[in-house]
């Protein structure tokens, strides 16, 4: 077995063989727990590695896919083919990232059915890396979807006190949009004679065919963003999940839609992207601002941050149907820098939830003066969100506004009232919450936050910090894919190629 | 084609066939000379004898047409068989534990289920209206009195009635589209009777014949408008029967579907294919809804096997090879997940008796953490989520429904699985979210087996068997076309 030339199998099913291992694992006593949350922890940290050693290998002069797996599996029709290009190469080590956070969040936070617990995790582990690792549009589909048993048991049984009506609002708003999916994938199976993404990329669809398979793609990825108006599941997932989910939701699973609509909507539908893309701005600009004031009056934290993920995911839509090659890059990058910063934002809202179970920003306040190290470590991620520069939600929100701006300068002027508004709810949210006197009792012998803590949410400072002065990495990894991308985008709507400038 | 009858070789293809009846009836007189109590020893036996005729299956593939052409064995035939005599042989396993509280620890018992297990392999096999009619009246004569086998049970012997008048009527309508299509063709072997459908014109008289046929056979398996017997029947009789019902003679009856207007019928696609449309969208439409309403386990399971079967048509709509592919996948399939459904089923029992309805499930992942999982995954798989095997059964019925540009069918499908979804999710969500209420008896061994099986290739069918199933089945569906 050559580790490189299976490595994406690796990566993607060594979670799985952790969740295997769990089952074996006997009896529910403490000593038992402990050692499934560090075998939990050793999986997901080893996936880290190895994704970061992916991360190496992986060649960014090469537009093409790398670390290619292709072999025939059911019948003539689904292959079981890997492989990532500049497009999906990151989201693999996001994930990874991400997961070692969960598990260790969850150490003192979940103690009921912690076997269970992690089992799902990574099992969920299994399929988000494989949708973005996968090439084969079959197998996309089966992990894209299979997403929705883990998410579905996890904030059912570990949710809050509405889990049952949330878990069920995100399964059918999920379920219903994806199916519609997979009929346009049997249609382009049909048209194309292939479920080969690589084989996919280079077939010609007919305009009039490529709009009906866009409205399919988009009923799921639309949700899975979500845009608005297909986000009312978004903030109530959000809320009743475990601090765990709502890491995972916010960070990699609405990514699957941005990762979609780059992948499937722009590279393969392009006349029909072409046709939407006013649509698609006209709904983006409704997301940033509406969903901005929305954030504005919500009481509870979990949610504010869940509609300012609403509104961030807009600039990444705006971003990506821009269609050029800024556009498809800021939104990558918007979608990295948003998994690295609402996944902590939220791990945040789990440190103060741990302590004081609940989430109205009403019971908290003057934090600052029992938490200082707390007050600082959300404050980064507070500016962070707004996109302040020096972090990296700075890079992605002024590299899609850069984009759109050449392609429609009335998008760009409303997204800038995104700008603004989401400064607003967010440092409204961190005066309320961590400064003003510390005046409720039961504040008052609140703890700062722990080592185990420290451990999770200063790695991720270190990466939003980092990116925010030093985006190369992510650039770097993502310009000639995106690059090809943006030309092949280009070359079949006929326009002139833009002012390819990328910006760094 | 006179077959020899005296030279026993040229029965190979029917060895199976054989093989069970000869069994059959001596385990009858076995079982009426022996003491009483000794029905247990007589079902294990008869579960010894379907595994055998399985072997005979695997090992002979001596294919054929004998009987005056009244008889075909076939790679199709073969598949569906197997899948039959498979579902015959784990629905009688099932029934050992609860034999005694069901009143069904009676040798007649399994002697009814494998003569009924040996007419559906004569449906199967039948390559002739009259011995099509033979195997479907052995079936369902056996299946009446199965269903009403609890004697004292008043819901039982209504199940039991219902079910016989309601399959008498259907046998009625069918027999006299048979009747019809002899009248206006001349033929009764299948194969015959297309070359007179494609060489003559195509008159009324024969349509009428053939839905006729169509509605005898959707009333065997259940397919909307032809389904009211079953939510009815499926309650009423006593589980591991519901069990037996819910799996082999769906097969049985969907393969003689397939078999019909796959053969006999192909050149007049048009005709019978807007009845299976219409069939297929109605059964799985008024299923998502109707279960969302029921809180009887059996009757939710009823109404999910008629949204299956609607499912299962949406592949036949298509009226391609790949579409009979796609059936036959689905089938067995949903044979895996139906026989798994109600190993867990019966393996749930309180003080009060066996599991009846959704509310008694509260809380079971922490009573009986594996059957809940099992269930579970069953229940994800019945709503066909990827990577379960649920999902590539719609995967390949869809599939070739889309080939032939059957677009709303399709979108009509899926967004009728959506709906779905609503009510397998109860259960999951009975059982993982709410507080455990009961307590419940320890799973018989076997039914621990059992739901091991069905879980392990519903969740790895992916790795498994996907890939053989899918190509033995592309074999079958080939040999009718």
């Amino acid at each position: 077995m050559n580790l490189s030339a299976n490595l994406l199998t690796v990566i993607t099913f060594l979670p799985t063989v952790g969740a295997l291992l769990l089952l074996f694992v006997p009896g529910r006593s403490e000593a038992s727990t402990n050692l499934v949350r560090w075998i939990a922890l050793v999986v997901t940290l080893l996936t880290l590695v190895l994704s970061l050693y992916l991360w190496a290998q992986f060649d960014p002069k090469n537009a093409g896919f790398q670390f290619v797996e292709d072999f025939d599996w059911i019948g003539t029709s689904i292959g079981y083919r890997m492989g990532v290009d500049g497009i999906s190469v990151l989201f693999i080590p996001l994930t990874t990232l991400l997961m070692p956070a969960v598990v260790i969040s969850a150490w003192g936070s979940v103690t009921t059915r912690v076997k269970e617990y992690m089992i799902v995790f990574l099992v969920l582990e299994t399929f988000m890396i494989g949708a973005f690792a996968t090439l084969d549009l079959a197998i996309f589909y089966v992990f894209f979807e299979g997403t929705l048993i883990p998410m579905f048991l996890i904030i059912g049984i570990w949710g809050g006190s509405r889990r049952i009506q949330a878990t069920y609002k995100f399964f059918f708003y999920s379920f219903t949009g994806t199916v519609l999916m997979l009929l346009a994938i049997m249609f382009m199976f049909w048209q194309a004679g292939t479920l080969d993404i690589q084989e996919l990329l280079k077939f010609k669809f007919a305009p009039e065919v490529q709009t009906w398979l866009w409205l399919g793609f988009f009923a799921s990825f639309a949700v899975k963003m979500p845009m608005w108006p297909f986000h009312r599941w978004l903030p109530e997932a959000h809320v009743e999940a475990p601090t765990g989910g709502s890491v995972i939701l916010a960070a990699i699973l609405l990514k699957l839609g941005g990762y979609g609509f780059i992948r499937f909507s722009i590279a393969m539908f392009p006349d029909a992207s072409q046709m939407f893309a006013p649509f698609v701005f006209t709904l983006s600009i409704a997301a940033i601002i509406f969903t901005s004031l929305i954030a504005l009056v919500q009481t509870d934290i979990k949610k504010l941050i869940a509609y300012s993920s609403v509104a961030h995911m807009g600039f990444v839509t705006m971003g990506i149907f821009a269609g050029n090659v800024m556009g498809i890059q800021g939104a990558l990058f918007q979608m990295i820098s948003h998994g690295i910063v609402s996944g902590a934002l939220f791990l945040c809202v789990g440190v103060v939830y741990d302590r004081m179970h609940t989430r109205e920003i009403e019971a908290y306040g003057g934090l600052v003066s029992r938490m200082p190290a707390y007050a600082v470590i959300f404050m980064v991620f507070t500016m962070a969100n707004v996109g302040l520069p020096g972090t990296s939600g700075f890079v992605g929100e002024f590299l899609t506004m850069l984009a759109v701006f050449q392609v429609n300068t009335w998008v760009a002027f409303f997204a800038a009232f995104g700008v603004i508004l989401s400064a607003c709810y967010a440092l409204w949210l961190y005066r309320r919450v961590v400064f003003g006197a510390l005046t409720k009792e039961n504040l008052k012998a609140i703890l700062d936050i722990d080592r185990r803590e420290a451990i999770v949410l200063v790695p991720l400072l270190v990466l939003t910090i980092l990116f925010g002065f030093y985006p190369a990495p992510i650039l770097d990894a993502t310009a000639a894919s995106v690059q090809l991308v943006a030309d092949n985008f280009a070359n079949a709507v006929g326009a002139v190629a833009p002012v390819a400038a990328a910006a760094h | 084609m006179i077959s020899d009858i005296s030279s026993f070789a040229s029965l190979a293809p029917a060895y199976p066939e054989l093989m069970l009846a000869i069994g059959a009836v001596v385990l009858l007189l076995l079982g009426v000379f022996m003491k009483k109590g000794s029905a247990g020893a007589i079902a294990s036996l008869a579960v010894i004898l379907l595994v055998i005729v399985v072997g005979g299956m695997v090992f002979s593939d001596t294919t054929g047409v004998i009987f005056n052409g009244g008889f075909i064995n076939d790679a199709f035939a073969r598949y569906m068989k197997l899948l039959v005599v498979g579902a015959s042989a784990f629905t009688l396993i099932l029934s050992f534990s609860s034999a005694k509280a069901h009143a069904l620890d009676k040798f007649e018992y399994s002697v009814l289920v494998l003569l009924a297990t040996l007419g559906m392999m004569l449906m199967v096999s039948a390559n002739d209206l009259m011995s099509l009619y033979i195997g479907l009246e052995l079936q369902s004569l056996a299946l009446y009195v199965v269903a009403a086998m609890k004697r004292d049970s008043a819901q039982a012997t209504e199940a039991g009635l219902k079910y016989f008048v309601l399959g008498a009527l259907s046998s009625g309508m069918l027999l006299y589209g048979a009747s019809l299509v002899y009248g206006f063709t001349g033929h009764t072997q299948l194969d015959l009777i297309l070359t007179a459908v494609v060489e003559g014109e195509r008159s009324i008289g024969l349509i009428f014949g053939m839905v006729f046929l169509l509605v005898g056979i959707a009333f065997k398996i259940s397919a909307v408008p032809f389904h009211m017997w079953t939510p009815d029947v499926y309650e009423g009789a006593p589980t591991p029967v519901t069990a037996f019902f819910a799996a082999a003679p769906k097969v049985a009856a969907m393969a003689l579907l397939l078999r019909v207007v796959s053969v006999s019928f192909h050149g007049i696609i048009s005709d019978w294919q807007q009845i299976v449309i219409f069939l297929s969208i109605a059964s799985m439409v008024l299923a998502a809804f109707a279960a969302i309403g029921q809180n009887n386990l059996k009757r939710l399971l009823a109404y999910s096997s008629i949204g299956h079967v609607g499912f299962a048509l949406v592949g036949l709509s298509s009226g391609t090879q790949g579409g009979v592919e796609g059936v036959a996948i689905y089938m067995a399939i949903y044979v895996t997940m139906t026989v798994g459904i109600f190993a867990a089923v019966l393996s749930l029992k309180t003080e009060s008796g066996y599991v009846e309805t959704i509310s008694e499930l509260a809380g079971l992942s922490k009573k009986r953490p594996f059957v809940a999982a099992i269930m579970a995954v069953l229940m994800f798989s019945l709503i066909g989520l990827p990577p379960l095997a649920g999902f590539f059964a719609k995967w390949h019925v869809f599939l070739a429904a889309i080939e032939q540009n059957l677009f709303i069918l399709a979108v009509i499908g899926v967004l009728a699985s959506a709906v779905s979804a609503f009510y397998y999710l109860r259960i999951v969500k009975v059982m993982y979210f709410d507080e455990p209420v009961a307590e419940f008896a320890a799973v018989p061994r076997e039914l621990t087996l059992v739901l091991a099986i069905s879980g392990f290739l519903v969740v790895t069918y992916f790795v498994t068997v996907g890939s053989p199933l899918a190509a033995a089945a592309r074999v079958a569906a080939g040999s009718l076309f």
